[in-house]
Order: structure tokens, then C-alpha cells, then sequence
């Protein structure tokens, strides 16, 4: 297991909740993207899972599929992100998400190794459910990084208790049935997975997906140990003039999260 | 959970279900459903019903004459261009939308290249009082016009999707985020032998009717074919064709999309230019870049502009059991008029990729070889773009010769 594990772990244990910050590698460049990951951290983010950018994003909605693209436009390449973690990587544990065909293309240990070598720590491969996860998941323990695994609000009980089974760093609850993206309102699949996710398992069960408001934040941790945020970070990253702007409108919104999830119920 | 039927979604180590958690117990349920549906007495007769008293089944094989003489081999012609809607696609439409129905769900998604698949799948939700969304690349909805009204008029939203390349693959991009969010209600029929499984299978057991049918009128003509030859997008019509005839002996033949040329970089040859990826729910040759991100594919033909390949195809081509070749856009315009010319039949030029692969292959046959070339549909949807392409003038004057 690895430092993803061992740090939300113990949050778990101590009964403090988790807080991932989704950043879409590259974007707007590869040494703001050091800076995000900075900032984030300070915060309040618990780690960091880096988007590293593929042409047919099949989970993202429109915000993450316009930023993967800005930095496909741009250039960006997977040696390129992974570039952008060492300056930081012992401020907090930074894990990749990206889709099976770059990992795959690179080869499944070589791209372990590399992600490891880069200072990275997990990985989230949403297109590799547990059917096919098997040559990935032995490359990612080789090369000691934990793999996230995600169960959906179709995941039935029995497949969820496999799936907690072998993810390591946490259990990624999909909150809604879709793919990624800002809801108006937090989905009732949200609440009603995260609480059978935890019954289920000893993981920390963090959602994902459609948690997009501090207070969405602080209604997941109700019943979660944490929350995934995207959409909405990266949204603030695109719609800035300047670099500058990206890293104090994203800090400025982690804050807000991070406040409303530690405010007492 | 491992079905003869549908086997267990390897072809070698092509195939798999590589998609999104939320899909999976979807994709379980599809493949249970076919199994029960295809092993259901009552299941098989309504849908061979529907074949025949619907979709005009089953299809004429044409003994072409004329095109024999020119090439000097014996063709024979499977017609899924006489298809109710033009094409094989409707095989495929017709029975996952009885199974849809049997599911329970009453909304049907589709993504469309050519518009084909799109209109099949339009036609066969109006038949069975489904809702019906197709999702198609901006740049085919602006080659395929004809098709977008078609789908219009059947009652079916058409989305042009704007990321990407704009076509096929793009698409299907979109048709799978659409099922993510309601795949609890709604069943996604893809058009071709690709996709996750069960779905590569699945197409391909809803198009062995092409070649079930075939081998017992190829019988009725006291011969059976030395040589099967198809066009190859996903690979529908060619797994179809080449179904019943795998392990007989004869050889098969796939037509990729050769587009500008193999060297220029603009085609759509998966097999015979890509390396294997992930891409759509399966493992399969893939055109791609060298960090893995997925290229753009080029045809003149939108039905195969697509970068990558249904997984079956992949292994066949890897074992040798069946060979790929590539057809370029201009060749394939010559490959449309040669059957036009020749046999009063204006194919798809999807199709006519396979007419020119065969105008190709001819010299190096025996004289005695019979040839059964599948005619995946029908080319109306193409004139225009036949036209442009031959400088004709659609207001009626101009020849083919004034280009
Ligand atoms: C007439 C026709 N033939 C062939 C194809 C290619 O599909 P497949 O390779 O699945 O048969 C299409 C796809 O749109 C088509 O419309």
C-alpha cells in the first residue's frame, strides 16, 4: 500500500474527513499546474489527483473534456504532466486519473514505473473496471502505487464488497449516474451509495462526481470520509485570464470547501 | 458468467469490457438477456417475422454478369442494399430493439457514421414506439444530410456532436457519456461489431443472417465462394458475411478505408496501420499517435472513418484466418461506377471500397474462382458526394467524362 493509503487512512481513523482536488494536468500549463498542486495543498486539500489529458474522454462532461483539450491543443503529453509533480510531491500525495489507452499504450509497467519515479503515488483509471484492472493493479503494486477503484450507483452490494476488496488509498463513490460535471443539487444516489459503500467496507468511501459547492462538500461528509472535487476547480482554471488568477480563484474555493466540510454538523 | 453464444468477449487478447463501473451491470444484463432471448422459441419467430415480412429478408444474391465478364472471375452479390432503409444495419436494429423491448426499457441511443445505423435505429424505434436519440459527428450530419432528414422525419433527435474529429468516433464519445447517465432506462444499440461485451458478439450473431443465407443460395447455385470480400468500418457486414464461412476454406477478405493513401497519414486503416489500444470498451488495433492519443481517421466514406476496428477482426487478422486490405478514396469512386456501369447498381461507398478491392484482386485469381462480395448497402445517401467528387452538376447537366 501506499502514501495515499496511509494518509486518508489515518484521516479515517482519526474521524477527519478527506478532501481530493482534481486538476487537469497542463492546464493552463505544465508549471502552473506545480503551482495548483501547491496551492491546493495549502488549502486544505488532502491530495491531489492529476488529470493527465486523452483525446476521447469518455467519463468527463464538458468542463473537463474543454480543458483536456485546451491542453492537447497546447501540447501537453503524459511525460509532460507527470513533469509538473516532483517540485511538490512530498507536500502531498498526488495520484494520476487518466483513461486505459495511454497507460496501455505506454505498456502497463512502464507506465507504473515512470509515475513512480515522477514522485506520483496512485492512479485512477476509470475505463478499468475489475474485469479488466488485473494487469494494471499487479504493475501498480509492483511499482508501489495505490490504484483507486470506483463503484457506481449500479454497482450492486456484493460487486461493491469485491471492489473495496482491491482498491487501495480509497473507494471512489461515483455520485450520480453520469460523468462528470457541476449539479445544481447533490444527487440522492450521492448519500444513499456512500452510506452502503460504507457500511460495506473499512476504505475510506470519498464521492466523486457531481460535488461541485461547499456545501455539497459538507452534505457528502455526512455520511462519506470525504469528497472528490473537479468540475468545478477546473472550471475556475479555464475560465481565468491569467495563471495567477487560475491558482488564487482555485485556492480561494478549496478554502471554502475544506471549511465547510470541517464545520461541525 | 461465460456464454457459448457469445463467448467470453476475447478474440485472442483483443476484446474486453473496458469501460466505466456505472456500464458494467448494464453490459451483464444485455449479455443474459440476448442469451435467454436467443436460446426463446418465441424471441427467434418474432424476430425472423420481422426479417422477412419487414426488412424484405432474405436478400437476393445477384449473379453479376456483367462485372464477371469485366474481371474475369464469377461474382456473386449478397444485396443488403435491398434492405428495408438501404442497408445491413437494419439487421442489427431490428433485433436489439425487440430485445430492448424485452428488457423493459423504453428509450433506445445510437451513435451514427453514415447516418445508416442511425436511420435503422430510428426506423426500428418508431416500429417498436421507442424513444430514439442518434448521435452524429458535425462534419457527417454536413455530408449525410440526406440521412439526418431521414432520422428527423422517423421521429428521432439527431445531436451533432462538435468535440473532436466531428465524426464517428467522436460520436460514440457522446452516445456512451448518454448511456452513463441513463442506462437504467435506455439501451444503447451499437452499429457495429465494437463496443465493450457483449456487444462485438452480439452484432455479429444479429449479422450471421447475411451469411447463413448466402451459403444456402450459394448452395442453390451449385457452388460455394472461393473468395469473401466486405468493407471493413467496425466490421459489421464483413463479420456477418464471413460468419459461415470461416473454417470452410474460402478466403476472406476485409476492405479498410485507404483514404488520402497509407502514407499520407489520412485513412482509416486500423488493421492495417494501427497498433493495439483501448478504445470504445475493447481492445482492438487502433490508429494513435505515439503517446496513445486516438487520431483521427479519413474516408471519403463517413461508414468508415472510423480508428479502430471491431476486436474479432483484429484477432482474425492476426491469426490469418481472414486478410485486410485498404482501398483509397479514389479508387473506391472508381469501384462505385464500376458496379454502377456494369451492374445498374449504385452502391454505398462504403460498399464500393469492397467492389474495388475485388477489381484489384481479379487479375490474380483463377478464372474458375467465385467471388461473393457483400453490397453492405445502398448509395443514394452518397450522390452527392459523388457528385462533387466527379464534378457532375446536380441541376442534371455534365458527364462523368467532363471531370
Ligand atoms: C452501407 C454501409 N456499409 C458498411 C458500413 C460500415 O460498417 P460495418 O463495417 O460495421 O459494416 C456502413 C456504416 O455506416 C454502411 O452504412
Amino acid at each position: 500500500m501506499g502514501r495515499l493509503h496511509e494518509v486518508l487512512g489515518a484521516r479515517k481513523a482519526a474521524g477527519e474527513k478527506s478532501l481530493v482536488v482534481y486538476l487537469t494536468g497542463g492546464l493552463p500549463d505544465v508549471p502552473t499546474t506545480t503551482r495548483l498542486i501547491e496551492a491546493v495543498a495549502a488549502a486544505g486539500a488532502d491530495a491531489v489527483e492529476l488529470g493527465i489529458p486523452f483525446s476521447d474522454p469518455i467519463m468527463d462532461g464538458p468542463v473537463i473534456q474543454a480543458a483536456s483539450q485546451r491542453a492537447l491543443d497546447a501540447g501537453v503529453t503524459p511525460a509532460g504532466v507527470l513533469q509538473a509533480v516532483m517540485p511538490v510531491s512530498d507536500v502531498l500525495p498526488v495520484g494520476f486519473m487518466t483513461y486505459a489507452n495511454l497507460v496501455h499504450h505506454a505498456g502497463w509497467e512502464r507506465f507504473a514505473h515512470e509515475a513512480a519515479a515522477a514522485g506520483l503515488c496512485a492512479a485512477i483509471v476509470p475505463d478499468l473496471p475489475l474485469e479488466e484492472a488485473t494487469p494494471w493493479l499487479d504493475a501498480a503494486r509492483t511499482a508501489g502505487l495505490d490504484t483507486v477503484l470506483l463503484v457506481a450507483p449500479t454497482t450492486p452490494p456484493e460487486r461493491i464488497r469485491r471492489i473495496a476488496a482491491e482498491t487501495s488509498g480509497f473507494l471512489y463513490a461515483v455520485g450520480v449516474l453520469g460523468v462528470t460535471g457541476v449539479r445544481e443539487q447533490l444527487a440522492r444516489t450521492a448519500v444513499e451509495l456512500a452510506a452502503r459503500a460504507c457500511e460495506l467496507t473499512e476504505v475510506p468511501v470519498l464521492v466523486g462526481v457531481g460535488v461541485g459547492t461547499p456545501e455539497q462538500a459538507a452534505e457528502v461528509c455526512r455520511v462519506a470520509d470525504g469528497v472528490v472535487i473537479g468540475s468545478a476547480v477546473v472550471r475556475r482554471v479555464l475560465d481565468a485570464e491569467t495563471p495567477d488568477a487560475a491558482v488564487e480563484s482555485v485556492a480561494g474555493f478549496v478554502r471554502a470547501v475544506r471549511a465547510a466540510m470541517d464545520e461541525p454538523a | 458468467m461465460t456464454h457459448e453464444l457469445l463467448g467470453d468477449g476475447r478474440y485472442a487478447d483483443f476484446g474486453g469490457m473496458y469501460v466505466p463501473e456505472t456500464l458494467v451491470p448494464a453490459l451483464r444484463e444485455v449479455e443474459d438477456a440476448f442469451t435467454r432471448a436467443w436460446q426463446d422459441a418465441a424471441f427467434r419467430e418474432c424476430l425472423d417475422g420481422l426479417l422477412r415480412d419487414y426488412v424484405g429478408r432474405p436478400t437476393a444474391v445477384t449473379e453479376a454478369k456483367n462485372l464477371s465478364d469485366r474481371l474475369g472471375v464469377r461474382v456473386l452479390l449478397k444485396r443488403e442494399d435491398l434492405n428495408h432503409t438501404g442497408s445491413h444495419k437494419i439487421n442489427n436494429t431490428i433485433g436489439q430493439a425487440l430485445l430492448c423491448e424485452r428488457m423493459g426499457k423504453e428509450r433506445v441511443i445510437a451513435e451514427t457514421g453514415a447516418g445508416q445505423h442511425g436511420v435503422a435505429t430510428a426506423t426500428a424505434a418508431a416500429l417498436f414506439g421507442l424513444d430514439c436519440t442518434v448521435f452524429m459527428g458535425e462534419e457527417d450530419v454536413a455530408r449525410q444530410a440526406l440521412n439526418v432528414v431521414r432520422m428527423r422525419l422517423l421521429g428521432a433527435e439527431v445531436v451533432p456532436v462538435t468535440s473532436g474529429s466531428r465524426t464517428l468516433k467522436d460520436a460514440t464519445n457522446e452516445a456512451l457519456r448518454d448511456w452513463v447517465a441513463t442506462v437504467e432506462s435506455t439501451h444503447y444499440i451499437i452499429g457495429s461489431v465494437v463496443g465493450p461485451h457483449p456487444y462485438p458478439a452480439m452484432v455479429r450473431e444479429l449479422q450471421r443472417v447475411i451469411s447463413v443465407e448466402a451459403r444456402a443460395q450459394c448452395e442453390a447455385l451449385g457452388c460455394l465462394p472461393d473468395v469473401v470480400i466486405a468493407c471493413v468500418g467496425g466490421g459489421s457486414n464483413a463479420i456477418g458475411v464471413f460468419a459461415e464461412f470461416l473454417g470452410t476454406g474460402a478466403r476472406l477478405v476485409g476492405c479498410e478505408a485507404g483514404g488520402l493513401g497509407l502514407e499520407s497519414g489520412r485513412h482509416g486503416a486500423s488493421i492495417s496501420r494501427g497498433v493495439p489500444g483501448i478504445l470504445h470498451g475493447a481492445r482492438t488495433m487502433l490508429l494513435q499517435d505515439e503517446n496513445g492519443q486516438v487520431l483521427e481517421a479519413h474516408s471519403i466514406s463517413a461508414g468508415l472513418d472510423y480508428p479502430g476496428v471491431g476486436p474479432q477482426h483484429a484477432a482474425l487478422a492476426r491469426s490469418g484466418a481472414a486478410e485486410y486490405v485498404t482501398v483509397t478514396d479514389s479508387e473506391a469512386i472508381d469501384g462505385f461506377r464500376l458496379l454502377a456501369e456494369t451492374e445498374g447498381i449504385i452502391p454505398a461507398l462504403e460498399t464500393a471500397h469492397a467492389v474495388a478491392a475485388l477489381a484489384a484482386l481479379a487479375p490474380t485469381l483463377d478464372p474458375g474462382t467465385t467471388v461473393l462480395l457483400c453490397v453492405s448497402g445502398r448509395g443514394d445517401k452518397d450522390v452527392d458526394t459523388l457528385a462533387r467528387a466527379l464534378g457532375l452538376d446536380t441541376a442534371g447537366s455534365g458527364s462523368p467524362e467532363d471531370y
